[in-house]
């Protein structure tokens, strides 16, 4: 009994015993092509008509994207033409945020292709028309840290996700850069489309450059890919982002950031290996070419820097002044360059970023973040999303999550834009609430939380011009007097969720101005 | 000081956030004639309505040989500014015109002195007769170089180095001083190049000037860097106020630090420092 053939009974009564078929060589013999031929091959290759037919999608499914490449996708509107082409209907989109560049989707909304809407963010001629009733549903807001919750629990459970990526091979390992001469569309950090890929019932990977496997390091694993499909381009490179660091010259913007910088340093908080984040607005990079000066002058180093990574912190990281960056979103060429070759700058999910129940997600960790704002209000509540018009003109994105979890968070906000005051009775939508806002920078003064007197008492010690919330309303009042009440109407055009996955508050829909 | 066109109200509501020592809404070189009465209105409202806290408000007039000249000065110092800028001023009578102007509508409203006055000189004919513009009325505060139609009128033009300015500046600071008025600097206009900026700051300091015109609000912080006193300087100044008042304790007329005897103008220079120091926000009492 010591030969195979001896041994084909014991074989049948095990595989019996287990309920398996017993190993049969079959007739197929090697596959003995040249590899990097046999890879064009791969099952996963398709065009996206083919690869939305074998995703099993029906009407009403849910589909998602994200937003890594800003105001130069091509992505979204590519897709959801050609579904509304294929004749899909009712169809919920899920993206991480909209922009501008999304406005042919008012016309799949009318013709009935997409009934509902998922997103952090919407702006332009789309933000225009949900804030004027053209949807039957609400759009969901969520915050970055929200969405990575939401989807890792099922709240928001995605159907068919289509990822737009700088780079893929065959089998989907795929990027947000490209090491290879026909690099397109770069945008650094993936970070958003993370839980897309880990969660979604099916994956697409849309590229429009297909690079020989193994694409490796990569962002996205091929092991959550179904599908790979190459188009012409993903993104128009120019829209994506800008090529170098760009100094804000505006005075106003100047100020603030000057003032921001100086909170932090007098905070308790500006000490070796602290960790902070910042926003890619005029002041908050502002800030961190003078938190730069500070922290040269004094030898404090950072730990950490997080979120959206611009050229200056890389720079700064260079330098030695930041030890580790972890990137979410990368703002520029330069952030996305340095993701693409440096081992200390780390591309992390939105889970890993800013997820309220993960307890490893970075915001826990993170000491200091400068935030922008549309309006704030006397209660320290803040609004991003909607414009003092009524109209949805902005996005959530990380500004609840980081304002929570960080142990301090400034609020740069002007008093005034043009006519328009910023320090309010009561935000016009309630984004970021007030028991998690403990800075307030304006160009008239700075406002301090009162639950944190800690605070006010270091920063007015060390001669900041500290002044109540209140005065900062009546100084705005003063200079420009009361606005009319908005005309909102009665239908309710979006939902705010709080990070927790709770309900906040609710955007009504607002009358065209008569023009 | 700080120049803020006069047809540009968004500039004007919030130019004293940026902590300049003064602000001088313009209604002559940056406002076109189209603009002239537009411009008077609002600098006018800008006046009475905007809060400029502690900062000191400056117009700058149209020249009274132009139809604008009178109706300006009739809305501002209705309007209560501090002080009214005369361009292109090249004699002493045409100080008096403009106080006699400023006189009559004081007179008017009921507040006889208020308005100060403040000349521009921005000629040859200017410079040689800097004094005496300087000492033509009890209300003159200042006087200030206006570069560019300096250099116009010399047939030169500006340098970096700024050599053609050397002797208006002089003139100017000489001539300051001996009136016992302040003595202000002309334009930079290139605000991408703030070294050079810096370096002609660094000069006008040097030279003895009270300050410098300055055209956004980037050029403040130089500004005060320069201007700012050293920390051992106000140290040495603080030392000698202190030895001044114990000295008056004592009842003592003659005052000394560390052995050495103090002198009328020692005690002079510490008193501006501190005051400098004071206004630079690097202290806040003697």
């Amino acid at each position: 009994m010591n030969t195979i053939y001896e041994r084909a009974a014991l074989v049948a009564d095990a595989a019996q015993r287990m309920g398996k078929h017993v190993y049969s060589p079959g007739t197929a013999g090697k596959i003995t092509e040249a590899r990097l031929e046999f890879q064009k091959k791969s099952p996963k290759l398709a065009t996206l008509e083919e690869a939305i037919r074998r995703s099993g999608l029906t009407d009403g499914m849910t589909i998602s994207f994200h937003h890594h490449f800003r105001g130069g996708d091509k992505v979204v509107n590519m897709v959801v033409d050609k579904l509304a082409q294929m004749g899909f209907r009712n169809l919920h989109l899920a993206a991480s945020s909209l922009s501008d560049v999304h406005s042919p989707l008012i016309g799949h909304i009318r013709n009935g292709v997409i009934s509902r809407i998922s997103t952090s963010g919407l702006r332009g001629e789309l933000a225009q028309c949900i804030s004027h009733g053209l949807m039957d549903e609400p759009v969901v807001f969520r915050s970055h840290g929200g969405r990575g919750s939401a989807i890792a629990s099922g709240d928001l459970h995605i159907d068919v996700a289509f990822l737009g990526t700088s780079s893929s091979d065959p089998l989907g390992n795929a990027c947000g850069y490209s090491r290879s001469p026909n690099a397109r569309s770069i945008c650094g950090s993936l970070g958003y489309a993370l839980p897309d890929a880990r969660y979604a019932d099916k994956v697409v990977v849309i590229t429009d450059d297909l690079v020989p496997y193994p694409n490796t390091p990569n962002s996205i694993s091929e092991h959550d890919v179904d599908f790979v499909v190459e188009v012409d381009s993903v993104g128009d490179s120019s829209k994506i982002a800008s090529g170098a660091i760009r100094d804000t010259k505006n005075p106003r913007d100047i100020l603030l950031a000057q003032q921001a910088a100086r909170v932090i340093e007098n905070s308790g908080y500006f000490n070796d290996g602290f960790s902070i984040q910042t926003g890619s607005g005029g002041a908050s990079l502002a800030a961190v070419k003078f938190l730069r000066e500070s922290m040269i002058e004094k030898g404090i180093k950072a730990s950490f820097a997080l979120g959206g990574i611009t050229a200056h912190m890389v720079r700064m990281h260079q330098e030695g002044l930041i030890d580790r960056l972890i990137d979410v979103q990368s703002f520029d060429k330069v952030a996305a360059e340095s993701l693409m070759t440096d081992r200390s700058h780390k591309e992390v999910s939105s889970c890993e970023y800013a997820s309220a129940d993960e307890p490893g997600s970075a915001v826990h960790y993170l000491d200091v973040v400068i935030l922008s704002a549309l309006e704030a209000d006397v209660n320290f509540n803040v609004n991003v999303l909607v414009g003092s018009d009524g109209i949805i003109r902005g996005a959530i994105g990380g500004h609840p999550d980081t304002a929570a979890d960080s142990a301090l968070s400034v609020i740069v906000c002007p008093l005034l834009r043009g006519r328009i005051p910023c320090i309010v009775d009561e935000v016009t939508t309630l984004i970021t609430p007030g028991s998690t806002v403990d800075v307030i920078v304006t160009e008239y003064g700075i406002a301090v939380n009162p639950a944190r007197p800690d605070l006010a008492a270091r920063l007015r010690e060390k001669g900041m011009n500290v002044v109540g919330i209140e005065w900062l309303r009546d100084k705005a009042r003063s200079i420009i007097g009361r606005a009319a009440p908005l005309p909102f109407g009665n239908k309710v055009v979006g939902v705010v969720m709080n990070r927790d996955g709770s309900v906040m508050d609710v955007i009504k829909n607002i009358e065209p101005a008569d023009d | 000081m700080m120049f803020v066109p006069g047809n540009n109200p968004g500039m004007m509501a919030d130019a004293h956030i940026y902590g300049p020592d003064s602000i001088m809404l313009d209604l002559e070189d940056s406002v076109t004639i189209a603009e002239k009465d537009t411009a008077r209105l609002l600098v006018y409202n800008a006046l009475r309505s905007v809060d400029y806290g502690d900062t000191e408000m400056v117009v700058r007039i149209n020249p009274l040989n132009t139809p604008y000249g009178r109706k300006d000065i009739e809305a501002v110092v209705k309007a209560g500014v501090h002080v009214i800028r005369m361009p292109k001023t090249e004699t002493a009578a045409e100080v008096e015109e403009v106080e006699r102007e400023i006189e009559k509508v004081e007179r008017e409203i009921g507040c006889l002195g208020r308005t100060r006055i403040m000349a521009a000189i921005e000629s040859a004919l200017g410079v040689v007769n800097a004094y005496a513009i300087a000492t033509a009325s009890p209300r003159m505060m200042g006087i200030a170089l206006g570069a560019e139609d300096y250099c116009a009128n010399l047939k030169t033009q500006r340098t970096p180095g700024g050599d053609e300015l050397r002797l208006a500046r002089e003139t100017i600071v000489v001539a300051a001083r001996a009136a016992g008025i302040d003595a202000l600097d002309t334009v930079y206009s290139n605000l991408d190049d703030m070294e050079t900026f810096r370096k002609e700051v660094e000069l006008i300091h040097t030279l003895g000037f009270d300050g410098k015109s300055i055209i956004n609000p980037r050029q403040i912080e130089i500004v005060n860097e320069v201007f700012a006193p050293t920390p051992r300087a106000i140290e040495k100044a603080r030392a000698i106020i202190a030895a001044i008042r114990e000295a008056e304790r004592r009842g003592s007329g003659v005052v000394s630090v560390n052995g050495k005897m103090v002198d009328r103008p020692v005690v002079i220079r510490a008193q501006r420092t501190i005051d400098l120091a004071i206004a630079s926000g690097i202290i806040s009492e003697a």
